[in-house]
């Protein structure tokens, strides 16, 4: 079991091994994810009831939860893959680290956006500087971060090195997003749903949520594998298998195939 | 089908333009996700396979 498992992890290490499993992977993950998100998203906004206080207003829900949940989940990721990178010196780890940063900015700017949206009609305005909003504001900027030791810092060792320690120092922010709805006084509800509970909401509006949750999820293991292959090409090119690669099949192959 | 007709489902209760606007604005963050590595993938293999012609030369 122990040997299983190290085999594992050094496979894992391994960009070779990591750019073939996860040409294997991409398309079912693009496949369960579509799916998901489909029958989710179409779920939700043509069939959920309306919402008894806030009207068709909170079938923004479907997109914004999701969101949100994987902002702060993608940001674990990269905080993880830091530890990893910085203890174990993988290099696999790093690049993960890496692209997760511009997946994660991206999704936290739709949590925010479609949340200022959602709010207008909810709460009468866009925008309050309250605990929940003002640590996911925060949450962004931490990817912001992350992305710009990238593009600043030549030496790759060094810029994964610095956007490592500022993933993990920031993941402080992680917790205080999750508890800033029982903390403080907010105008944000609390969790809608938790892993520990059962849902407070009917099953014909929390079962696409959890659809879109779960292939939100999906969708960003693809965008995590397509990217974190086309770091590996640029930083194995002198190896033979990229070589190889690139010699043996046309260049205009943009597919998940190995 | 919660909605009578297609226009109120468009219309959604007056909240219509908060709904398509938070998915309208989910939509393109979401393109953009698939696109984009997608374009790099084209330009790292070019470049890639540039320089291994120049250095066959």
């Amino acid at each position: 079991m122990w040997q299983a498992l190290t085999r594992l992890y050094h496979k894992l290490g391994s960009p070779k091994w990591f750019y073939q499993i996860s040409g294997r992977c991409m398309p079912w993950f693009l496949i369960a994810g579509s799916g998901l998100m489909a029958v989710g998203i179409v779920w939700g906004l043509a069939f959920a009831p309306a919402d008894y206080l806030q009207g068709n207003s909170f079938r923004i829900i479907y997109i914004h939860v999701p969101a949100a949940m994987l902002s702060q989940s993608a940001y674990i990721m990269m905080a993880v893959a830091g530890v990893v990178g910085l203890v174990w010196k993988i290099k696999m780890s790093f690049i993960v680290g890496k692209v997760i940063a511009p997946i994660g900015a991206s999704v936290a700017i739709i949590a925010l956006l479609t949340g200022a949206i959602w709010g207008k009609p909810t709460w009468g305005t866009y925008w309050v500087w309250d605990a929940r909003l003002t640590s996911m504001l925060i949450l962004l900027f931490l990817y912001f971060g992350v992305i710009a030791i990238h593009n600043a810092i030549e030496s790759e060792e060094m810029a994964n090195k610095a956007a490592a320690v500022l993933a993990i120092v920031g993941s402080i922010n992680i917790p205080i997003i999750k508890y800033s709805v029982e903390w403080w006084n907010t105008l944000h509800q609390p969790a809608t749903i938790t892993l520990t509970k059962k849902p407070t909401m009917a099953p014909e509006m929390f079962i696409p949520l959890a659809l879109t949750i779960i292939g939100f999820y999906c969708w960003f293991a693809f965008w995590v594998f397509a990217r974190t292959r086309n770091e590996i090409l640029l930083r194995e090119h002198r190896t033979k298998w990229v070589k190889k690669l690139l010699t043996s099949k046309p260049a205009n192959n943009n597919g998940a195939s190995t | 089908m919660f909605f009578d007709s297609f226009s109120s489902f468009i219309q959604m209760g007056n909240h219509g333009i908060y709904v398509w606007l938070s998915y309208g604005i989910f939509a393109v963050i979401v393109a953009a996700n698939f696109i984009s590595p997608i374009i790099s993938r084209k330009k790292v293999i070019k470049d890639l396979e540039r320089q291994m012609r120049r250095e066959q030369k």
